[in-house]
């Protein structure tokens, strides 16, 4: 389990890096690092499909994120409050490390998983669906509502997107538009 | 061990949402809390020497990893990107009104 | 990376995406069809799809992209997806409940097999890939308008 340390303290070390640093294009590439390092220990985790998914995921996340940051003038910006907020922050995020911890000796052990649902989806996955990739049986036969959930979800924020981007004529002459409500 | 590893990425990334004061920054922070907890699930699924959950043509194989938390997270890697665009629409529409990222700022300024 | 909403990048740029980009595409299309036998599925094989075309968009400016996908299409493509999807849950019902399997399941490790899980897969690809490419134009566009304006 060594790689598995090494990359989350790598990640954590990213993490630390896309919080401090100043020039706003940094921070998001510290971020994209942190991504990758994320799908790297999925495939650690023996979960293929959820390798794939988050590298393209992330990789497009932080094309959105350049989009909007590029040619925008603040790149280097005064970014904290003051010296007080940044001790009451570290005071509380103390506080829910000191809190969480006795909750995770509740948990099964690293690597004895319960799996009292997923032995039954084990056994007769094959049989009652056909498919030989057992996480695509149970997000399209076995659970397929929160597959629908989710295209729901999909939808409406691009509907929500494309509601708070539109701009209604982008060439007239003299006009400029000021808001849409 | 690893478990509290996960929280400590998960509190950096709750630290930056409340103490950063630029836009771009709390968003950042959002998206390095959301990679912590798609983590913690995978991580509560693992076993140890386990296979992923495939089956193959000619083995039969008895140790898998627990496929349920997978097909969770991968729902959720999805509705976070969405999530992400949607907010990343919302801070440049903000931009173009106000001209600044600060968060300080757009309380006082009536466009 | 000034002018890229216009012009697009460089020559050797410019090269590159022309060698490689039907080959992303396919390799969406590739994952999307074969999502029940080896990982991947619909989710994935449509981001992929969608960065394929975002990849056009990026290296040779935005009219050469939009004139291959303009967005009346993409917003077509994102609603025939969802309403495939939903379909094939409805179309359920005859059988007994929502969502149920009702093709015949085949026999294993091969590509007809799986009864709906593979149509599934191509309609959750249509939703996924031609809404995020919408999400993306969006953003281009606002920036010509955004440039234009102060």
């Amino acid at each position: 389990m060594f790689e598995l340390y090494a990359l989350l303290l790598f990640m954590i070390a990213a993490a630390i890096i896309a919080v401090q640093i100043k020039d706003l294009l940094s921070s998001v590439i510290a971020v994209g690092a942190v991504g990758l390092g994320l799908s790297v220990v999925f495939l650690i985790l023996k979960a293929p499909d959820l390798a794939i998914t988050q590298l393209v995921v992330e990789l497009l996340c932080v094309i959105i994120l350049i989009r909007a940051v590029v040619k925008r003038e603040t790149t280097t910006t005064e970014d904290t409050y003051g010296f007080l907020t940044v001790i009451a922050g570290l005071i509380f995020v103390g506080v829910f490390l000191f809190f969480v911890h006795p909750a995770l000796k509740e948990l099964p052990n690293f690597g004895e998983p319960l799996m009292r649902v997923a032995k039954n989806f084990i056994e007769v996955g094959q049989a009652k669906t056909g498919a030989s990739n057992l996480v695509a049986s149970v997000i399209l036969d076995f659970r397929a509502y929160d597959t629908l959930g989710e295209a729901t979800v999909l939808f409406t924020a691009v509907i929500g997107v494309l509601v708070v981007l539109r701009r209604t004529g982008r060439k007239r002459k003299d006009e400029v538009i000021k808001d849409d409500e | 061990m690893v478990y509290f590893l996960c929280l400590v990425l998960f509190s950096i990334g709750l630290y930056c949402i409340l103490v950063k004061r630029s836009l771009i920054k709390i968003i950042i922070g959002l998206i390095i809390v959301e990679y912590a907890i798609n983590l913690v699930f995978i991580l509560f699924g693992y076993r140890f020497a386990g296979r992923a959950p495939i089956l193959a043509q000619d083995q039969t194989i008895k140790n898998m990893v627990d496929p349920l938390p997978q097909a969770l997270v991968l729902t959720a890697i999805v509705i976070g990107l969405a999530t992400t665009a949607l907010i990343v629409a919302i801070a440049v529409r903000i931009y173009d009104r106000y001209k600044t990222f600060d968060i300080t700022k757009i309380r006082r300024l009536r466009g | 990376m000034t002018n890229n909403n216009t012009k697009g990048m460089t020559l050797i740029v410019k090269t590159i995406t022309r060698l490689t980009v039907g080959l992303i595409l396919l390799y969406g299309i590739y994952i999307v069809l074969h999502g029940h036998l080896t990982p991947g599925g619909g989710f994935a094989g449509g981001v992929i799809i969608a960065l394929s075309f975002i990849h056009l968009m990026l290296a040779f400016g935005k009219d050469v992209a939009l004139k291959k996908v303009s967005e009346p299409i993409a917003s077509l493509f994102e609603s025939i997806g969802a309403v495939l999807f939903l379909s094939i849950a409805l179309i359920g019902f005859v059988g007994g409940y929502f969502f149920l399997n009702f093709i015949d399941k085949g026999t294993a490790f091969k590509l007809f097999s799986a009864g709906t899980i593979p149509l599934c897969n191509i309609a959750i690809s249509f939703k996924v890939g031609a809404g995020l490419f919408a999400i993306f134009v969006a953003l281009v566009l606002l920036k010509i308008g955004s440039k234009g304006e102060e």
